[in-house]
């Protein structure tokens, strides 16, 4: 149960969208776009935010897109993990957001939802970090095209109203081998103890990571396609190179122990590309 | 054989709960009814400097605020200690410190929140070790002026210790000298939660003429009565207790407290209906939870692998208030030694106050603890000496003639053939192709066992009691005092009926839900005592039945009630069986051509109480705690990865001595159940605090349980040694699947890796740790 | 647009029928079903999106309807256990002993209905996929998985 009162729209287009939010900061309220909408009724029952009211982009088509156009794949900002999942549109994408939370979750939280979220580990960012993604941003009143890495480096940085609309994701990237490991502390359906996405372009492999540090980020690609260097030693040089960004907390894990989870997991990357084409894991 | 007893049947209640319809206490939805919400504590353990309410009494709906000094009272089941709203400090994360009534769930939260508590921080006491120290910050400074409910209960002034329990058999000095061989070890189990699904509720209403009404998901009704009626001074036969199903209770819902506040509310709105349900964030760390230890074991055994003497030291974690935690250290003495004859023990079972939250009972009692050090020590032993573990336990098996710790004559029927599970396990488990498997050049398969006895420890007048009454149609209807928490106990009592009465179980309905003004007595629907308490009465009351009938039926068909028999609703002549009556024609009267009647309406009355049990001796713990003990031998088979240091359980096995199996299916799903939360507590199950004694993981998305997908394969057999003073020779097991669990995976992983387990959950990063030999 | 600033009445289809409630726009989809609609055979279980008890159908596909503004399902259909009707799940997990307090049995329900419905070959990788979204701390979920199996199968 929710202990405060809000207000609630369901505008139909992005116009209507961003009129309603600049009404509603005129007359001085705290409004929130809405995606799947499930971090923002947990954390208004927690009482960890409070807002005035929420406007649902849900309807709004632009958000729902989920098609490929002039060798892009255009996934909208509400379309829900589920939907992505399903369309197979994108399998390293697929796949990870069917790691996130859990089945019945998935079909609630949205893509732009999970990225625009406060929680760390932002899952479903790991692909398009690595596959140069451009987003359809609104700002100003007008639809904005930006690489994601311009607003996004982890965290994402909007300013007040601005509402990410679509994810851009050139085709060629789609089918290239890829490499997805989700570990966690022992369960299934937990939080990730690291998340890594990682895809083998002709320039190497590009890869990003969740759960280690306070936000996702790249790995250094630098070290990671150190061609005469062994992998075990690139893997060991890549967890010391970042080894400052890792934290460690008391539920999941150690720091120490996120560093030896990391070279497992590189170990296997670099083993699984090898390999085979397609490797999740 | 049986006329149904050892056959599936389906629970009562089935189809109710695949519809929704099945009524749990929260599901009862009324306008104009009042909702309470709680602030709790945010610190272990903090002086109360004030409270300001000025904000939130003014809240929108607010009907009235209540804090620790509104309320003049201390209550508890064993040792007053505990006020139900603080009262100028805190002892944990958690604690309720004020209460807020309000027209609705809404109003009352979002006033909570608009309540500002000032605390001053105090030095916390984060483990039971911790506690023990000399010099330790007290957690209750006026704990020898508490007033205590029972006589047997022995807090120790001027420290944290609330209960200690000893016991003393044979002699420990000869035991050490004859010893050739002494293992010791400490072991750490942290505190977890039931997380039962449905969170706990309550409600209550004062009705004008002093009536109290209480509707609770409980699993003790006459304990709520009792504690409202002592802490309140509420007339007894005021207070009327009513329970609908209950969804899931593990032990948690036999600790009474949200009825006392729902009480308090009530009385503060003068008697308006008020309801409390925890949220799951509370119902975590507000309402109790499982026990932590601390242990210290010390064992000699002969080279021939024969345990000698031990020597124990078990020290529970009971979080800032006693609950029934010096009960629980009391069964942890009483079973000290688990299946396992040892014939010189020293054993001390301490109930230690911390700052963590308050610990009450929890499926197994005490024993999954307990049989976690003493199944480690067993491996540790057979090790050392190059025994295998099977033939270790079974060297040292409890068996007919052994005493127990508190010198309790061993008998096959009091006690099962523990013997025979182990050998029945080995099988189960393909003991013989090996204990450690080396599947590939980092895959290792192992298995590790961890057996148990439990016996109950109730009161040692424990009673139950069953009343029957007939529709006129000849069918019957049970009423019994037990609650319908999961394990489908309503519906085996109709079976014990059926079979007593050799008649149709469809013909008897059961009364689901319990009403103490109407319902017998039952003690608590806990310990795995339901089946034998309730399934006593039952046949009491049926014989009861029987009685009247054959009596009522003799005289009408003109011979002895000895020439007659019954089944099937007739009550015919054991000679000829088409001279009969049935049921219909007797149960409301009997009435002749003419018009006469004769007979009456037939009830059946039973009843059931303990017998022999004896409180134990203060110093050498001599004493009978229960009326029979369940033994099995349980095993888990997990496969390690060496690089990884991470592990997949395989398999888990059961074998348990069931007296007799009465309703096969329902006792495989409660074994396994019990399985799957012992997995938990080995994999993940804890809570985890912070350095000031803060839970870090009150919701499930940071306190892990297992999901499906997770567990191993089942494997369950039984030996049935009957129990001869047992309906049908049936022993209880609702517990015993979660008791020797955690310590057969802790024996596997020990083994896989090469390591010593000695904490539970066994995190990776654990095993890691070990292996890598990392400071942790 | 919709748009509701304050408490409203709403229109939901529940269970086939369509339905006007009072509602503030705050209130989760659990919430009204239980408390507005009296269908309390969803079931909190932790408000929080983790244990599947209040898992309901929304256009075919489980949600968990403490996640879910009731406002929020205007214009889907919901299905809640009380609106299974007979569904072969049902019978399913009675006779095959799939449950013992039957507290999380209304979101287990939910979900393989919907599964037998989307994905009626499911293999074992996406059952476990599907029902890893809801806890059950009864049974060792041996039972809830022959149940789903044979419906699976359609050997119920
Ligand atoms: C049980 C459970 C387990 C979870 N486990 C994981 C996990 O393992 N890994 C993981 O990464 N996540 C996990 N999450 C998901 C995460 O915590 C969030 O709940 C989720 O990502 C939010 O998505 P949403 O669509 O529901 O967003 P909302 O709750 O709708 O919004 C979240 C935030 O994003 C903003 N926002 C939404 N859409 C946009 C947009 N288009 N443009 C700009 N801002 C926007 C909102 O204003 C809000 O501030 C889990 C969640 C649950 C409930
Ligand atoms: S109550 Fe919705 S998932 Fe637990
Ligand atoms: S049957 Fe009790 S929680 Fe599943």
């Amino acid at each position: 149960m929710i202990a405060f009162d809000f207000a609630y729209f369901r505008p139909e287009t992005l116009k209507e969208a961003n009129e309603t939010y600049k009404q509603l900061i005129i007359a001085g309220k705290l409004p929130l776009y809405y995606g799947g909408g499930t971090e923002i009724i947990s954390m208004a029952r927690a009482g960890s935010i409070r807002f005035d009211a929420v406007i649902d982009i849900k309807s709004i088509p632009e958000c729902n897109t989920l098609c490929v156009e002039n060798n892009q794949l255009i996934i909208g900002s509400a379309v829900t993990l589920t939907k992505i999942a399903e369309s197979g549109c994108f399998p390293l994408l697929g796949k990870t957001v069917s790691r996130i939370a859990d089945h019945t979750i998935q079909d609630k939280i949205t893509i732009g939802g999970n990225i625009a979220g406060s929680i760390i580990y932002r899952e479903a960012a790991l692909p398009l970090m690595i596959t140069n993604s451009k987003v359809k941003i609104i700002k100003k009143n007008k639809l904005h095209e930006l690489p994601l890495l311009e607003i996004f480096d982890g965290n994402l940085h909007l300013q007040n109203g601005e509402l990410i609309v679509q994810f851009l994701i050139d085709t060629n990237y789609l089918n290239l081998s890829y490499c997805h490991v989700k570990k966690t502390k022992l369960d299934k359906i937990d939080y990730p103890l690291i998340t890594l996405a990682a895809i083998k372009t002709d320039n190497g492999i590009n890869a990003a990571v969740s759960g280690l540090a306070d936000k996702p980020f790249l790995l250094p690609v630098k070290i990671l396609n150190e061609q005469d260097v062994p992998e075990a030693v690139r893997a060991d040089k890549t967890v010391g190179a970042i080894q400052n960004n890792i934290i460690g907390d008391l539920i999941i894990a150690g720091k120490e122990y996120r560093m030896f989870v990391l070279k497992n997991v590189l170990v296997q990357m670099f083993e699984n590309f090898k390999e085979a084409q397609y490797a999740g894991i | 054989m049986g006329y149904i007893i050892g056959q599936n049947i389906i629970r009562k209640e089935a189809f109710n709960k695949v519809t929704g319809t099945a009524k749990y206490t929260d599901d009862f939805i009324a306008t104009g009814i009042y909702h309470a919400d709680l602030l709790v504590s945010p610190y272990a353990h903090a002086k109360i400097i004030s409270i300001d309410i000025s904000a939130a009494a003014s809240a929108k709906g607010v009907k009235k605020i209540i804090t620790g000094n509104d309320i003049n009272v201390l209550c508890g089941p064993l040792i007053d200690d505990k006020p139900p709203l603080a009262k100028e400090k805190v002892r944990y994360h958690g604690e309720p410190v004020v209460m807020v009534v309000a027209d609705c769930e809404q109003n009352a939260k979002a006033a909570v929140a608009k309540i500002k508590v000032n605390f001053q921080p105090l030095p916390v006491v984060n483990s039971v070790s911790d506690a023990l120290k000399e010099n330790a910050v007290l957690i209750h400074e006026n704990l020898q002026q508490y007033k205590k409910n029972v006589s047997d209960v022995y807090p120790e002034t001027g420290s944290n210790v609330c209960g200690h329990v000893k016991i003393r058999k044979g002699d420990l000095q000869k035991g050490w000298q004859e010893s050739e061989l002494t293992i010791e070890s400490n072991f750490t189990l942290p505190q977890s939660d039931h997380a039962a699904m449905e969170t706990r509720a309550a409600q209550c209403q004062i009705m004008p003429n002093g009536r109290v009404i209480v509707c609770s998901s409980t699993q003790a009704p006459f304990s709520v009565k009792e504690q409202i009626n002592k802490t309140f001074q509420v007339p007894i036969e005021d207070i009327d207790v009513n329970v609908l199903f209950v969804g899931g209770g593990f032990g948690g819902k036999a600790a009474v407290q949200l009825e006392i506040l729902a009480y308090i509310a009530a009385k503060a709105v003068d008697g308006h209906t008020v309801k409390i349900a925890s949220s799951r964030e509370k119902d975590m760390i507000t309402t109790p939870c499982k026990i932590g230890l601390e242990a210290k074991i010390k064992i000699g055994a002969k080279k021939n692998g024969k345990i000698i003497v031990a020597e124990m030291h078990y020290n529970v974690d009971c979080g800032g208030y006693a609950d029934i935690a010096p009960r629980i250290a009391k069964a942890i003495a009483v079973d000290c030694a688990g299946p396992y004859n040892i014939e010189n023990i020293s054993c001390d079972a301490l109930s230690v106050y911390t700052n963590h939250p308050v610990a009450t009972s929890f499926r197994g009692f005490g024993h999954t603890s307990l049989s976690f050090c003493i199944e480690r020590m067993m491996d540790k032993l057979g090790a050392a000496l190059n025994i295998d573990p099977i033939e270790i336990r079974m060297i040292n098996a409890l068996t007919e003639g052994c005493y127990s710790p508190t010198q309790v004559k061993v008998t096959l029927s009091n006690t099962g053939n523990f013997g025979e599970c182990l050998n029945k396990l080995k099988t189960l488990i393909n003991w013989h192709e090996g204990q450690r498997i080396v599947e590939s050049n980092h895959l290792i398969r192992a298995k590790g066992v961890g057996c148990f006895v439990k016996t109950s420890d109730s009161p040692t007048n424990a009673i139950s009691g069953v009343l029957l009454t007939f529709n006129s149609d000849g069918s019957i209807n049970l009423n019994c005092g037990a609650v319908e928490i999961g394990p489908g106990m309503k519906t085996t009592a109709a079976q014990i009926l059926a079979e007593k009465l050799k008649m149709d179980i469809g013909r008897i309905q059961v009364k689901m839900e319990v009403d103490t003004q109407t319902s017998p007595v039952h003690w608590k629907t806990v310990a795995s005592m339901t089946t034998y308490m309730v399934g006593r009465a039952v046949i009491s009351a049926a014989e009861d039945l029987i009685r009247q009938l054959l009596n009522g039926a003799a005289t009408i068909l003109r011979c002895t009630p000895e020439d007659l028999e019954i089944a099937e609703e007739k009550i015919f002549l054991k000679t000829d069986q088409k001279i009969y009556l049935t049921f219909k024609d007797i149960v409301h009267g009997f009435q002749y051509q003419n018009g006469n009647s004769i007979v009456g309406q037939i009830m059946g009355r039973g009843n059931f109480i303990m017998n022999q049990l004896s409180y134990l001796d203060k110093e050498t713990g001599e004493g009978k705690a229960g009326p029979y003990w369940t033994p099995g031998a349980q095993a888990v088979e997990i496969e390690y990865d060496t690089i990884q240091h991470t592990y997949r359980i395989l398999k888990a096995a059961t074998v348990v001595d069931a007296g007799k199996v009465l309703n096969p299916k329902t006792v495989k799903g409660i074994l396994m159940g019990g399985m799957c939360m012992g997995l938990g507590l080995g994999t993940s199950e804890s809570f985890i605090y912070d350095a000031e004694g803060i839970v870090q993981n009150t919701s499930f998305r940071t306190y892990k349980m297992m999901r499906y997908g997770e567990t191993p394969d089942y494997l369950i057999d039984y030996v049935e040694t009957p129990q001869l003073d047992a309906p049908y020779g049936s022993r209880g097991l609702a517990e015993h699947g979660i008791i020797g669990i955690p310590a057969a995976l802790a024996n596997a992983i020990s083994l896989a890796a090469g390591i010593d387990v000695t904490k539970l959950p066994i995190t990776p990063e654990q095993i890691w740790q070990q292996k890598e030999g990392v400071r942790q | 647009m919709l748009a509701f600033k304050d408490k409203s009445i709403i229109s939901l289809n529940i269970n086939g029928d369509n339905v006007t409630v009072m509602v503030n726009p705050s209130y989760t989809l659990l919430h009204v079903l239980r408390e507005n609609l009296g269908l309390t055979g969803t079931k909190p279980g932790c408000e929080n999106g983790d244990c599947g008890s209040c898992t309901v159908l929304v256009d075919g596909w489980p949600i968990k309807s403490c996640l879910m503004l009731a406002v929020e399902a205007i214009g889907h259909q919901v299905i809640t256990v009380e609106g299974l009707k007979n569904a072969p799940i049902q019978r399913s997990f009675v006779e095959n002993w799939g449950f013992q307090c039957g507290y999380c049995t209304s979101g287990f329900l939910m979900v393989c209905h919907a599964l037998k419905n989307i994905h009626p070959d499911a293999d074992d990788f996406i059952i476990e996929q599907w029902l890893q979204s809801n806890l059950c701390r009864c049974t060792g979920y041996g039972e809830i998985k022959d149940a789903v199996k044979a419906v699976l199968e359609n050997k119920i």
